[in-house]
């Protein structure tokens, strides 16, 4: 292959474009910084020496101005977050009241019919049980094996060995596991893992996708299969960090293995287990990726985000997709809710 | 230090401005090799006046065929010195509108479904035709095309492709040997089905698996059942929800598409039972034609490209189809296609005069000799159409006892005919019964 620069001519400008892009960007930002506080120091300073050639008091720094201050620093972030978020957010809200053109308003028949059509309540059933079952599941399967390991021999190995799916994507994890639900007609040879070992306990091959509400649990276990190993590091970083002393007091005293997880371990981790649950079960709510890749929503296993993008971008129809992207955002918030109450009382205690 | 600040100041301020004067000079080296006085030019004589002009095309056809496109326009670009910019995109039908509502519409889109032409034209955001691209478009384009192009009086959509969908594929070599003929009625071809059956072969092979567009092989077959077991009128009140979608008519289509579809001693030819259709996908559904272990397959013309390669598709070849035959012969030829229309979202002088040109006898031989094309376009001349199934293709969209329809779920609203039609059809190969799956398609289209 010979790297023709003149026919990539249009890339390497695009490339350079963007790089200057990204010098302008930043380069004016931090001319911004220098300058506005040099300006405002400058003020002070003159304040200052007038202040004192005349012998009048010292004017007091006034709140106001320090207010100023922190709204200009404040400005972008402030700026970035109206564009990328405030506005969508108010804006769909809007949509979801709207037709499907967006042209007129029609109340709530959106939300009617989120609650009405036999194939959207599946959807929103499909994913309460997704959001039931993966934070439980994963976060148990990670907490057991979290103590199981803990200071056994070649902790490091059994640990990487449930972490290695976290690196891998939820699109390239589901094309992994329809190949082990994988079918293939009885005469001929089993391409899929579990087919295989169905065919060889003398089972008749099954279409394991195609049957609800079975294909529901069975594309939770990819997630279960990607997350478990995100609870799996978080608690047993947690249980290192039980201090020692109290472990040993416990020794002293005499406990049961159970008697030390139950009374010792789970209370020292809380926080840590409340922070696992709360981060899968927003991770899961807002779950698309599997339910594309393995089944794009077919046989009975869509789920909102899946449907969201369904009937906002491919079927057009922006007020139903806006029903459902507000119906995800209000199922989140009790979560956040209780995840920031649950950061403060911790800072308080 | 007051000094030192704003030489620091300086320095920042320096290195911007020579990032703006660099970027500055990036642009405005575009050659221009307009070649509009030598003789291979004069067919594009009116076409001139726009040189240098940009226009901007957005598809859904990439890779192979979009070379294939850039090459078409190609000579049309050097003569009058129009650039045409070409981008396709795997998720156009999706992009498309989120483009046009962002405010970065393309110039032209190419936009096969007639249904999402109607959604531009009625949110305002499409341009009339051009008075000579219409004048040409109504010359060279059968009615029952422009037809599909028209929304509420106006002609919005020029056609430019066309396949023919009301296609069997089967493998001549296979039916030689085994001596079964091609049959040209609906009961021939059970009766053959029965045959091949009572052979120990499956008789036919179907597959409606493709990624997102999951379960469209199966609403053809439906178009296909309505058009032989229906009127034309009746077909044209069930896509513009004249009829409900579970209207006796309909299920008596669809009855009929399922004594083929999920008949268990039919299906499927090399891949297992009838549940097998919906994971198959619709690329290798049709495979086992030519390797016999299935003999027919209901597929568009397009699935010429999807046989392994050195099969040589041909009347005498490894795979030919035959015309899916009608039902009642009495009741004419229905035929049913697909194609794709030129839109235009822009209508500066640039951009009519390449419409223009698509819509031309000069285009569509210049796209037909590159192979692997055809069009609806009567200035078609079939000496230019190289392989024999666009040939077939080609004929039988010439055919003047005929009847054309488009693809009904092309017609549909999005959300029924790329939505819950395509869902409900794998639901019911899947084992669900007619009513209740008509009932749901019935209950989703949009009020």
């Amino acid at each position: 292959m010979d790297f023709d620069f003149a026919a990539e001519q249009p890339k390497l400008f695009m490339l350079m474009y963007g790089l200057l892009a990204f010098v302008v960007v930043v380069g004016g930002l931090l001319l911004l910084l220098d300058v506005v506080p040099s300006w405002f120091a400058r003020r002070r300073e003159a304040q200052l020496v007038a202040a004192s050639t005349s012998g009048a008091p010292l004017p007091r720094r006034r709140k106001p101005r320090e207010g100023m201050f922190a709204f200009f620093f404040l400005l972008p972030t402030l700026l970035l977050l109206m564009i990328g978020l405030v506005v969508p957010a108010i804006r769909t809200t809007l949509l979801s009241f709207m037709d499907a053109g967006s042209n007129n308003w029609v109340g709530l028949r959106n939300y009617g019919w989120l609650f009405s059509e036999d194939s959207i309540v599946r959807v929103l059933t499909n994913t309460l049980i997704w959001v039931l079952l993966v934070p439980l599941v994963a976060t148990s399967f990670g907490l057991l094996y979290a103590v199981m390991v803990d200071k056994a021999r070649f902790e490091a190995v059994a640990k990487s060995l449930i972490f290695l799916p976290m690196a891998i994507s939820f699109v390239g994890a589901s094309i992994i596991w329809k190949f082990v639900y994988a079918y293939r007609g009885d005469e001929q040879e089993q391409i899929g893992l579990l087919n295989q070992i169905v065919v060889s306990l003398g089972g008749e091959p099954k279409q394991w996708l195609l049957e609800s509400p079975l294909n529901t649990f069975l594309l939770i276990v990819i997630m279960v299969w990607i997350q478990a190993g995100f609870a799996m590091v978080v608690l047993s970083a947690a249980i290192k960090a039980i201090p020692a002393d109290i472990v040993e007091a416990a020794r002293l005293d005499g406990v049961t293995p159970w008697q030390m997880f139950w009374r010792i371990t789970m209370p020292s981790i809380r926080p840590a287990l409340i922070v696992v649950v709360v981060t899968l079960s927003i991770a899961t709510l807002k779950v698309f990726d599997i339910v594309r890749t393995a089944t794009n929503g077919n046989y009975d296993t869509s789920v909102i985000a899946n449907e969201m993008y369904n009937q906002a971008f491919r079927y057009g129809e922006n007020g139903q997709g806006s029903a459902l992207a507000v119906f995800l955002f209000v199922l989140v918030i009790p979560i956040v809710i209780y995840q920031i109450r649950n950061l403060r009382q911790q800072r308080e205690g | 230090m007051a000094f030192a600040r704003s030489r620091q100041a300086l320095a920042i301020a320096g290195v911007l401005g020579l990032a703006l004067g660099a970027t500055a000079c990036g642009t405005g080296n575009d050659k221009k090799s307009s070649k509009a006085g030598s003789a291979e030019c004069a067919a594009y004589e009116k076409y001139q006046g726009n040189d240098g002009k940009k226009v901007s095309i957005y598809a859904s056809i990439r890779d192979a065929e979009a070379d294939l496109l850039e090459q078409s326009w190609k000579q049309f670009e050097d003569c009058t010195g129009i650039k045409i910019d070409y981008e396709g995109s795997g998720e156009f039908e999706a992009q498309l509108p989120v483009r046009v509502d962002g405010g970065n519409a393309p110039d032209i889109a190419f936009v096969p479904q007639p249904g999402l032409v109607k959604r531009f034209a009625d949110s305002g955001k499409l341009k009339s035709l051009g008075a000579d691209t219409k004048a040409l478009a109504e010359q060279n384009m059968p009615a029952d095309w422009l037809k599909y192009g028209t929304v509420n009086g106006t002609l919005y959509g020029v056609p430019l492709g066309a396949n023919v969908k009301s296609f069997v594929w089967y493998s001549p070599k296979t039916f030689k040997e085994k001596g079964w003929e091609v049959p040209t009625t609906w009961d021939q071809l059970v009766t053959l089905s029965d045959k091949i059956a009572a052979s120990g072969v499956k008789p036919w092979c179907a597959g409606v698996e493709s990624g997102d567009a999951t379960g469209w092989p199966a609403t053809d077959w439906i178009e296909d059942l309505m058009l032989r077991t229906q009127t034309p009128e009746v077909y044209d009140q069930w896509t513009t929800h004249a009829i409900p979608f579970n209207d006796p008519r309909v299920a008596e289509a669809v009855d009929r598409a399922g004594t083929i579809l999920k008949n268990e001693k039919y299906m499927n030819g090399g891949f297992g039972g009838v549940k097998s259709i919906t994971t198959t996908s619709f690329q290798e559904a049709g495979v086992p034609v030519t390797t016999g272990k299935c003999a027919m397959h209901r597929q568009a013309s397009f699935y010429a490209n999807q046989f392994p390669e050195g099969t040589k598709v041909a009347e005498d070849g490894d795979a030919f189809a035959f015309y899916f035959p009608a039902i009642d012969p009495a009741k004419g030829k229905p035929v049913l296609g697909a194609g794709e229309f030129v839109v235009g979202f822009a209508d500066r002088p640039e951009v009519q005069a390449v419409q223009t040109y698509l819509a031309s006898g000069e285009y569509v031989n210049s796209r037909a000799k590159l192979g692997n094309w055809l069009t609806a376009n009567n200035k078609l001349d079939i000496a230019n159409v190289a392989s024999p199934i666009d040939k077939l293709s080609v004929q039988i969209l010439q055919d003047k006892s005929a009847v054309f329809r488009f693809d009904g779920s092309d017609l549909m609203p999005a959300g029924v005919g790329a939505g819950t039609f395509w869902k409900g059809m794998v639901d019911w190969l899947n084992g669900k019964d007619t009513a209740t799956v008509l009932k749901g398609v019935e209950n989703s289209w949009p009020k």
